[in-house]
């Protein structure tokens, strides 16, 4: 009998390679006659370009080649396109204008792509760039989303002129309106979720090759999902059969959604090799992460729940504007809808629930899915209310929840979604008991004994995970499918190699995946190896994003381990001289039933390789399946969080002291990875509430927070050690009962630290806190409570 | 052609004609292919470059190579390989103190500078000490429990 692998906290198989500096993230590939591209980018918002001079560029010492908009536009190369088509209230499509790899015309917001320097050397290059004269008819700037809409705004795009992509509802409008009407108790907010700025530590970067005598093209580019990027590059934009480009994405250094899309850079660099019949590598320095990297979040939202005298919600109602930015990224559009408004019901049973978004294009980056993408901002719509709803009605935060969980599964929910399980009292519950509420109160006095104010917060969440059934996001304007595959490879002795459409950007899949195929077969985990992010070894794949790999990818493997199984049981089968119905597979040995004999899993990976004594007049030699898996829903990982923070009211310091996580993500694979990706989450929901913001300058729309000096990445003494607990409901619709746990921290953290830090000031009569809450805001709100109090 | 640079890097004599505007790291990565330094933010923030200069963890972005003249520099490969890790490398396998792997050259460089420094470190120093290197993936909570079983390790 071998040791159990699966639920096990087995140690990385990949750690080896990344601490030794053996891992190949994209930067590190070096071919042979590589060039250097450095683009030249918009330092305006909002210009017309009135003429681009790139004679003494051209003429510059190393350079190949200096190209511009209207070289791509010439060469027919066409726009970057949007995956996701939302319909207009009116059933009119979106506003989609055109998003060229290269302006065109105008620039439209800073850091927008202008120029192309391909040079020997990187230095050149950039030595080039400064020499492109570019006539710039500097325009008036629309930055933020709640200006967009305003008369006599500036007009980003032809094709919008009020500055709107689509107004989209979802939900009974009139079934709230009545709620409301004979509500007990309405409590209102308004927020702003902020905008936010990846920074996966690995910048992006792409190396595009071009092979004249195969007229084929190779591109190691920092990519979650390599075959989405070959779709939309080669289909969508440079017309090539997708045979004809290989995309590699080897290591890649953290994505957090901002590497799923297809960008400007790798595009007209892929381009450009073929005209300069030399490899071409870019690599973004930070400031052009922070400028043109996809954006997240940046909702404004007015949102009200309407509550009976018992404290039971009975409807909500929210109207929210999101910031597309100066074009639609790849999955923008779905982002502030479809994983946003859908998540409103929260863990609860509110009956009736209505949301509108309004999204609009402004002079900033683009903004697309940034961890959790939609979920964080619903979670914290949701959440925000319930607490201060619970202070209103004087009813206990934990108490109020309860009064309003889901209890019985599968539940239907007004916004869409059909929840197959979840025990949402257990993970409040546990993390109550983790966190040590009852307790609370006595350190809040010993707090205030040194003149320092504690809070308590809760967060009660829900996210939707392994994007996704198909034929649902079809029908709701996916432009692309949403399965998985996984093909096993038996090598003739035994050993085995797996390929998977999913990718990793750190979340250890080549040992999460192997301690799956290894608990499946039977075999040693050292004789599985993972293979991911080569479009030309894996036969297909949709990627990595929205907490889907395990649900969908490892399904996928599943799927063709199951394959590999019943070939296996019919080889063993004519080997043992049985039937096939007399084979049971056990612990990587298969066995005529109530017999002594048996195969091991080699033996019959060896005899389908080396076919002397085999059924060959009916089964195929070799042992290799592959599977595509389509799920059958959305999973529902949720749990609770519990933030304890205390503030210094004379600077407005706050410092988490205890943050506890209970989660349910279903059956667990890896504990110790899941715990980690955890922590990872919870320091992006910690950073998003405390201490990261983008900030544009509202006149001039320039980037005010465009290096690591500006914006506040969470560092090691910004952050507690954490409390994690797991609790497991498994997933009724997949055969592992996996639901997902790469966002779920970055879901549940910024409203249980917003709803603590709003406890400890509860005091003055504050009831919201713009995030990030930074001492500067959380002594404000405290001076301006207390000026309110003696005025009154 | 460049400026003449001789400097010994993981134990070995290296020399190089560069062009004097080359940073240590772009020597490190593009000259001698030493590509385990990253280089995450080129203004001293993610500490990614750390490697040592005459055993001293420095952030190699943030020098001209041509300051190395004569140094001693050691990067995350000459620390330890995958079969033969050292102490601090293991203590990070196996607590969990790395996902991506972006900033963990960096990491452990500058994690055998705090030891250096404070052979028997507690959580709190750890913390403080990291200032100087982010990580996006781990919310440092592994990272921190990591040093502090590095640091014991290596005395053993």
């Amino acid at each position: 009998m071998n040791a159990p692998i699966v639920g096990q906290p087995i140690r990385r198989k990949e750690d080896a390679r990344f601490l030794t500096g053996d891992s190949t993230f994209t930067d590190d590939v070096n071919v042979h006659g590589q060039t250097h591209a450095c683009f030249l980018r918009s330092p305006h918002a909002h210009a017309r370009i009135r003429g681009i001079d790139r004679t003494r560029a051209a003429a510059s010492p190393g350079v190949l080649a200096v190209f511009t908009g209207e070289d791509l536009a010439e060469a027919k190369v066409n726009g970057l396109p949007c995956g996701w088509l939302i319909t207009d209230v009116d059933g009119q499509p979106m506003k989609e204008p055109p998003h060229p790899a290269l302006a065109l015309g105008k620039v439209r917001y800073v850091g927008d792509h202008v120029a192309l320097v391909i040079a020997e050397t990187l230095n050149q290059a950039k030595d080039a760039a400064e020499l492109i004269e570019v006539d710039y008819e500097v325009l008036p700037a629309v930055v933020k989303a709640g200006d967009a809409r305003k008369p006599g705004a500036p007009v980003v795009h032809e094709a919008a002129p009020d500055n709107t992509c689509f107004v989209w509802t979802i939900g009974d409008r009139t079934a709230v309106e009545r709620a409301f009407s004979g509500a007990h108790h309405v409590t209102k907010l308004e927020f702003v979720n902020n905008r936010l700025i990846p920074n996966a530590i690995e910048p992006r970067a792409a190396l595009a090759q071009y092979a004249p005598g195969e007229d084929a093209y190779t591109l190691h580019v920092t990519s979650q999902n390599p075959h989405v990027e070959r779709l939309l590059m080669a289909a969508f934009v440079l017309g090539l059969p997708e045979h004809k480009l290989r995309v590699i994405a080897p290591d890649v250094g953290g994505g957090f959604g901002s590497k799923i899309y297809l960008y400007a850079e790798e595009t007209a660099i892929t381009w450009a090799s073929k005209r300069v019949r030399r490899p071409i590598k870019w690599t973004a320095e930070r400031t052009e992460s922070f400028l043109s990297d996809a954006h997240g979040r940046d909702h404004v939202t007015r949102a009200e729940l309407a509550l009976d005298r018992n404290g039971k919600f009975l409807a909500l109602r929210v109207a929210t504007t999101a910031n597309m930015g100066a074009y639609l990224s790849t999955f923008a559009s779905c982002i502030p809808t479809i994983l946003y408004a859908t998540l409103l019901a929260g863990q609860y049973t509110t009956p009736a629930i209505h949301c509108e978004v309004t999204a609009v294009f402004t002079n900033t980056a683009p903004v697309d899915a940034y961890r959790g993408a939609g979920r964080p901002e619903a979670t914290y719509v949701v959440e925000r209310l319930v607490d201060t709803a619970a202070r209103e009605l004087g009813i206990d935060r934990a108490e109020i929840r309860r009064r309003n969980f889901i209890t019985e599964f599968p539940y239907q929910t007004p916004v869409a979604l059909n929840y197959d399980t979840g025990n949402y009292e257990a993970t409040l519950a546990e993390a109550i008991r983790l966190a040590d509420v009852a307790g609370f109160e006595t350190r809040r006095k010993e707090a205030e004994r040194r003149g320092m104010l504690r809070g308590l917060g809760y967060s009660t969440y829900i996210e939707a995970c392994g994007i996704a059934p198909s034929n649902i996001a079809g029908a709701l304007g996916a432009r692309a499918g949403l399965f998985e595959s996984g093909e096993v490879r038996v090598h003739p002795t035994g050993s085995v190699t797996v390929f998977t459409g999913s990718h990793a950007q750190g979340q250890g899949h080549e040992t999460t995946f192997a301690q799956i195929v290894a608990g499946r077969l039977g075999i040693p985990i050292e004789n599985v190896d993972i293979v991911h992010g080569d479009t030309g070894r894996i036969l297909f794949g949709m990627g990595t994003y929205g907490s889907r790999s395990i649900a969908v990818g490892g399904t996928a493997i599943v799927k063709a381990l199951d394959k590999v199984i019943a070939k296996g049981r019919k080889i063993a089968a004519h080997l043992l001289k049985a039937q096939d119905s007399e084979i049971d597979f056990v612990n990587g040995e298969f066995w005529v039933k109530g017999t002594d004999r048996c195969k091991t899993f080699a033996e019959v990976a060896l005899a389908a390789y080396v076919p002397h004594n085999y059924p060959l007049e009916t089964l195929e030699p070799g042992l290799n399946e592959s599977a595509f898996y389509d799920p059958a829903n959305f999973t529902f990982p949720a749990g609770s969080h519990i933030c304890e923070v205390e503030l210094d009211p004379a600077t407005g310091t706050t410092r988490i002291v205890n943050f506890t996580a209970v989660d349910d993500f279903g059956k667990v694979i890896n504990p110790m990875i899941v715990e980690g990706q955890v922590h990872g989450g919870l320091a992006q929901g910690i950073g998003q509430a405390l201490l990261e913001g983008c900030a544009y300058d509202p006149q001039s729309g320039q980037l005010l927070t465009a290096t690591l000096m500006d914006y506040a990445l969470p560092r090691a003494d910004d952050l507690p050690a954490f409390k994690v607990g797991l609790k497991e409901t498994a997933c009724t619709h997949n055969p592992l009962g996996v639901k997902g746990c790469g966002e779920a921290g970055a879901i549940g953290a910024p409203a249980a630290v917003i709803n603590a830090v709003i406890d400890a000031l509860a005091q003055f009569g504050v009831r919201d806190v713009e995030m990030p809450a930074t001492p500067e805001r959380v002594w404000r709100a405290i001076l301006g409570a207390r000026t309110a109090k003696k005025a009154a | 052609m460049g400026t003449h640079l001789s400097l010994t890097v993981n134990g070995r004599a290296v020399s190089a004609d560069i062009d004097p505007r080359t940073l240590l790291a772009q020597l490190l990565r593009e000259h001698l292919r030493l590509t385990g330094t990253h280089v995450g933010c080129d203004t001293g923030q993610c500490g990614a470059c750390t490697v040592h200069l005459n055993g001293r963890a420095v952030k190699s972005c943030n020098l001209l190579a041509l300051q190395a003249q004569g140094a001693s520099v050691t990067t995350i490969e000459g620390i330890g390989e995958p079969a033969r890790l050292h102490p601090m490398q293991e203590a990070f396998r196996e607590h969990h103190g790395l996902q991506c792997g972006f900033c963990t050259p960096g990491m452990v460089m500058n994690a055998l500078e705090l030891v250096r420094r404070h052979p028997n470190p507690s959580e709190d120093t750890v913390r403080a000490e990291l200032e100087g290197n982010l990580c996006r993936c781990t919310g440092y909570h592994n990272i921190v429990k990591a040093i502090v079983a590095g640091a014991a390790a290596m005395k053993r």
